[in-house]
């Protein structure tokens, strides 16, 4: 296997982008990320998107988008992974430049989500879960996710108030972000304060319904040495695991087995550890999401991700700042895209080009995409050179 | 959203609760599958759900999927039942404000949704809670 570089990276401004279409979206990150890196083709395009049918009545993405770029009838392949799609078509695009089968690879993600209604946008996420014997029985995304998180704090006392800072956390770091959809602070008593939608998840636990892309661009390190890229973004582990679709199915429903599996096996390849890291970028789609993520990727002690936020760990100038980019919270979480533009954020942050933003001395980043309730995890880790 | 073919084919698990018992290790998997997940073992035999178990998580949905709109809020959670099997599952015949992480229950046949697209009522389990 070939050591592989991030030469560069795209995203648009993020939100409800009823003027644009889902072609649109695509190829101006597409074209960011091509730009970015200097180049003027690439060889092959992987699109991580979950659910073009539901969302848009759009199937043959691959094809479709590959198009869009004008660099000829290069194959172009749709990746499907729930939410975590986009982090899995910059793992297809990684093989594919590691194993030596493409020399410049262009990593997507994408996905429309105001073309239709609540209801149906609701139905779409609804099919990352076990539509038999989970959704037959009513219940939604926000309900699994509240069950995860009751299940928490029974067992290990996380308070409604620790969930709330999350956020907090979350909106304070996306506010410093030109590109969030909702990039306005929030505080713990308007968390609190806002719509149940399913006890004890809040409006403002959610990451909203978003229309966005995001991209990478990948060559073979010795490549981008050749090129001068300044600085050399290697990328230092990738790694995928999955686990049961099912919540009820999983022997702990307060422990995100596939982050952990997928964790374990990054720090290997990277030869890191937790405590090495200068920063993640998480898959906070609910609060409770980042609570149980910091735990599985052993950043804080199992039981303990609750008072990560509240404490200040994860904050910008903490021990390990979490999600500087405003996370899925703020950001938004256009599903197939969010993988990659957590990769995105980590190229600008290893950059040192986040302005405010801007984590310190930011050496060694991880980013970690999960799907549907955590059935299935990609986790990679990115290295400054 | 629920074809007739497809509800007609999960009629044995929706109406009589069959799952599997792995017949090498003893594990019992609701829905059956064609291989343990514990011990690889593929020889399975039939059996009917316990329908007593306990509540290991739960919440209460305020905002409903397309189909539930008229039950919200109504409470849905995670059942251990006593064979070891765990659902997903509505909690009803309660306030969903009384109830509690352990609360005992009982399985019971219920109508789960009111219509399908295709005009199905669609049946099921649910749980009530059992007396304190």
């Amino acid at each position: 296997m070939r050591e592989v570089a991030v030469i560069g990276a795209g995203m648009n401004r993020w939100g409800e982008l009823w003027e644009k279409s889902h072609r649109e979206i695509w190829t101006e990150a597409a074209l960011e990320a091509i730009d970015d890196a200097g180049v003027d083709h690439v060889e092959a395009m992987y699109v991580g998107c979950m659910s073009g049918g539901l969302f848009m009545g759009q199937e043959h993405l691959g094809a479709l988008l590959a198009d869009q770029l004008g660099m000829g009838p290069i194959p172009g392949t749709r990746v499907e992974s729930a939410c975590a799609s986009g982090g899995l078509a910059f793992r297809q695009a990684y093989l594919a430049v590691a194993s030596g089968a493409h020399d410049i690879v262009l990593a997507t993600g994408l996905e429309k989500m105001t073309d239709v209604d609540g209801g149906m946008a609701t139905y779409a996420l609804s099919t990352a879960a076990d539509q038999e014997y989970e959704c037959y029985q009513g219940i939604t995304f926000p309900g699994l996710y509240a069950m995860m998180a009751r299940a928490h704090m029974e067992r290990y006392g996380t308070t409604r108030r620790q969930l709330a800072e999350v956020a907090v956390k979350n909106h304070l770091h996306g506010s410093m972000n030109a590109l969030a959809q909702f990039p306005m602070k929030v505080t713990a008593e308007q968390v609190e304060g806002s719509v149940m939608v399913a006890d004890p998840i809040r409006i403002l636990d959610c990451s909203p319904i978003t229309d966005g892309a995001a991209a990478a661009v990948l060559v073979p390190l010795e490549t981008a040495k050749k090129m001068r890229v300044d600085p050399l973004i290697r990328v230092a582990a990738s790694a995928h695991a999955t686990d049961r679709i099912a919540l009820h199915e999983r022997d702990d429903l307060c422990w995100l087995a596939s982050t952990a599996k997928a964790a374990e096996s990054a720090y290997q390849q990277a030869g890191v550890g937790p405590t090495d890291l200068s920063f993640c970028e998480v898959h906070d789609c609910f609060t409770i999401a980042e609570v149980m993520v910091i735990e599985a990727l052993g950043l804080v002690d199992r039981g303990r991700g609750g008072s990560a936020a509240e404490g200040g760990f994860t904050a910008l100038d903490g021990r390990v700042p979490v999600n500087p980019s405003g996370g899925l919270k703020s950001k938004g979480h256009p599903v197939g895209a969010t993988g990659l533009a957590q990769i995105r954020e980590v190229v600008h942050q290893l950059r040192r080009s986040c302005g405010d933003r801007q984590v310190k001395d930011a050496r060694l980043g991880l980013t970690q995409n999960m799907g549907g309730t955590g059935a299935s995890t990609v986790v990679h880790v990115f290295e400054r050179m | 959203m629920i074809g007739s073919a497809r509800y007609w084919r999960e009629v044995p698990q929706r109406y009589r609760y069959e799952a599997a018992k792995c017949v090498k290790c003893g594990e019992v998997f609701f829905p059956p599958r064609l291989v343990c997940n514990g011990c690889g073992g593929r020889e399975f035999t039939k059996q009917t759900l316990e329908p007593n178990g306990s509540v290991e998580t739960f919440t209460i949905i305020q905002v409903a999927p397309t189909g539930f709109e008229d039950q919200a809020p109504y409470a849905v959670g995670v059942i251990k039942l006593d064979d070891g099997v765990k659902l997903t599952a509505q909690i009803v015949d309660c306030d969903p404000e009384s109830l509690a992480v352990g609360d005992r229950v009982r399985l019971e046949f219920r109508r789960v949704q009111q219509d399908g697209e295709s005009g199905i009522l669609c049946y099921g389990y649910k749980f009530v809670p059992v007396a304190k």
